[in-house]
């Protein structure tokens, strides 16, 4: 049996933005990752760094992607020194085109909400057409405002995960790939963890698999309520520089191919494509930027999101399981700082993170007044 | 590190026709896709790539590859492989990403509704 100080479940953006995290501070860090047949959100994710919206009804969720956009600046300067790979950051801040009055209010009515929850610490603005045109030259006539939050950016996402991996290695933390771990189990001080005939010792555990974090809970007595949610993508051909701001459904990528996305449907584990949900994204991003009428689309394809009931991540020291943590997130991306910079010294037991507390399992059992009386 | 082409035509009956690529005129081959109408005429660029401006030919010749970008009648970024080729055909290398046209008459108009 190999021996590991901390052992990683799932090397999706999660999993290594903790580890590399771990690493940072020196702790022996070893990853499972199932490998190619798995659901794998951090390899088919539309690579915003949004803020704009975040947390609505929830604001300490708002705080958390704050301050994680903050730290990017310094995530990239790190796998940049530890790789020499340039994850293609750029926060120039981003739109949310609104193609109704109706899409322009509700969109409105959340940013004042968060902007109050926030104490007014929540730069964004309110666009009418002439303005937006003005910042956003190409928007079509069915366009009818915009909302614009300087803090939105984003990053290429697939060299994001490169160079995590890159980084780990670098940093002496162990990758198993084609491990899909099919048992846990308590040992004294720490954990048996089994994939196929293998067995490995850790003191600590991180369940970080994504959708697999349902099982995994399982196997350690802790329902994880997490849910597939559906979302397609459309790739173009490579297009010269035209969009120099991410939109919340349109952007034009580092190497020039334009993404188009944003659906969300609920069909359980099917991850496949359906046209009538294409053409109604290529539909949308051709009445946001009608100049993309003409444009080839050379791939296409559907990938799961990870939702909690209330979309915001889940964070839990195990209370039945004592040195295990549960991370399941959407908008791994976003908090890729925060959970190597933050999370990883919380796991590994060297930092209070108090701001995090909300994001624990008890919020789905136990009811909202009873936990603000307490 | 030049070598030679492996790319070599096999017999064929079915007549040659005309196309122009880059402003030159080539007699290629009929039936057969215009991809190998370029390769079988010693075409060794077809394209420079948008991330680093590196020389490329087609490669795959099955659509996968995206190698073989040729601009044909004045449209950008078509697949050379998967097209048949045809008499009359004007081609010219595709240099690096394809440009969209300015805001259109569509976009502009709007500014004062
Ligand atoms: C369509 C779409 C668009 C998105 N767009 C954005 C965006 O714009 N911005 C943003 O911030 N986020 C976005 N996300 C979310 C982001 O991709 C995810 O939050 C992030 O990838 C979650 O990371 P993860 O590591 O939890 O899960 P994953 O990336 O899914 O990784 C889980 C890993 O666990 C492994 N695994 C599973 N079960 C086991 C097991 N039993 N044993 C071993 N390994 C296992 C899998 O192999 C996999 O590699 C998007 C997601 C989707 C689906
Ligand atoms: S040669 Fe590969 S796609 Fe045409």
């Amino acid at each position: 049996m190999q021996k590991t100080e901390i052992m990683v479940i799932g090397g999706g953006l999660a999993g290594m933005a903790v580890a590399y995290g771990l690493a940072r501070l020196g702790r022996q860090v070893s990853v499972l990752d199932e490998g190619d047949t798995a659901l794998r959100a951090a390899r088919s994710n539309f690579g915003l760094l949004w803020v704009q919206g975040k947390g609505y009804g929830m604001p300490a969720y708002a705080r958390w992607t704050l301050q994680s956009v903050a730290l990017w600046p310094q995530l990239a300067r790190l796998l940049l020194d530890d790789t020499g790979i340039e994850v293609h950051l750029r926060q120039p801040g981003g739109f949310q085109l609104c193609l109704s009055d109706a899409e322009m209010a509700e969109e409105s009515r959340r940013l004042c909400w968060l902007k109050d929850a926030l104490d007014g610490d929540y730069p964004f603005e309110l666009l009418d057409p002439a303005a937006l045109r003005k910042r956003l030259p190409g928007v079509g006539p069915q366009v009818v405002g915009a909302c614009y939050s300087p803090l939105d950016g984003h990053v290429n996402p697939l060299k994001l995960l490169r160079a995590l991996h890159a980084a780990c290695q670098t940093r002496g933390v162990t990758l198993l790939n084609g491990r899909r771990v099919s048992g846990i189990a308590q040992r004294g001080e720490g954990f048996e963890i089994a994939s196929g005939d293998q067995r490995w010792h850790s003191e600590r555990l991180v369940l970080a698999a994504g959708l697999g974090n349902r099982e995994l809970g399982a196997l350690l007595g802790q329902p994880v309520p997490v849910q597939p949610s559906r979302g397609q993508i459309l790739v173009t051909e490579r297009l010269e520089p035209f969009l120099h701001y991410p939109t919340s459904t349109v952007r034009q990528t580092d190497e020039g191919t334009v993404q188009l996305g944003d659906s969300a449907e609920s069909v359980g584990f099917d991850d496949g494509t359906s046209s009538a949900v294409m053409a109604d994204i290529a539909g949308r991003a051709v009445r946001c930027f009608p100049r993309l009428a003409n444009v080839r689309l050379v791939r296409a394809w559907g990938a799961l999101r990870v939702l909690s009931p209330d979309g915001a991540p889940i964070y839990q020291a195990l209370p039945g399981a004592p040195g295990a943590s549960l991370l399941s997130c959407h908008s791994g991306v976003t908090l890729a700082a925060a959970h190597a910079l933050r999370l990883a010294p919380w796991i590994a037991g060297e930092q209070a993170l108090p701001e995090i507390s909300p994001f624990d399992l008890q919020r789905f059992t136990t009811p909202a007044e009873v936990r603000h009386a307490s | 590190m030049p070598a030679d082409s492996l790319f070599r035509q096999l017999p064929t009956d079915a007549g040659l026709l005309s196309i122009e690529f880059d402003g030159q005129t080539l007699q290629v081959p009929a039936g057969v896709s215009l991809a190998a109408a370029l390769l079988a005429s010693g075409v060794r660029r077809s394209r420079s790539t948008p991330v680093n401006g590196s020389p490329r030919a087609p490669y795959c010749m099955m659509g996968v590859c995206f190698e073989c970008l040729v601009e044909v009648d004045g449209v950008p970024n078509c697949q050379a492989c998967l097209l048949p080729v045809a008499p009359g055909l004007r081609v010219r290398s595709q240099h690096g990403a394809r440009s969209l046209s300015p805001a259109s008459a569509l976009e502009e108009h709007h500014d004062d509704a």
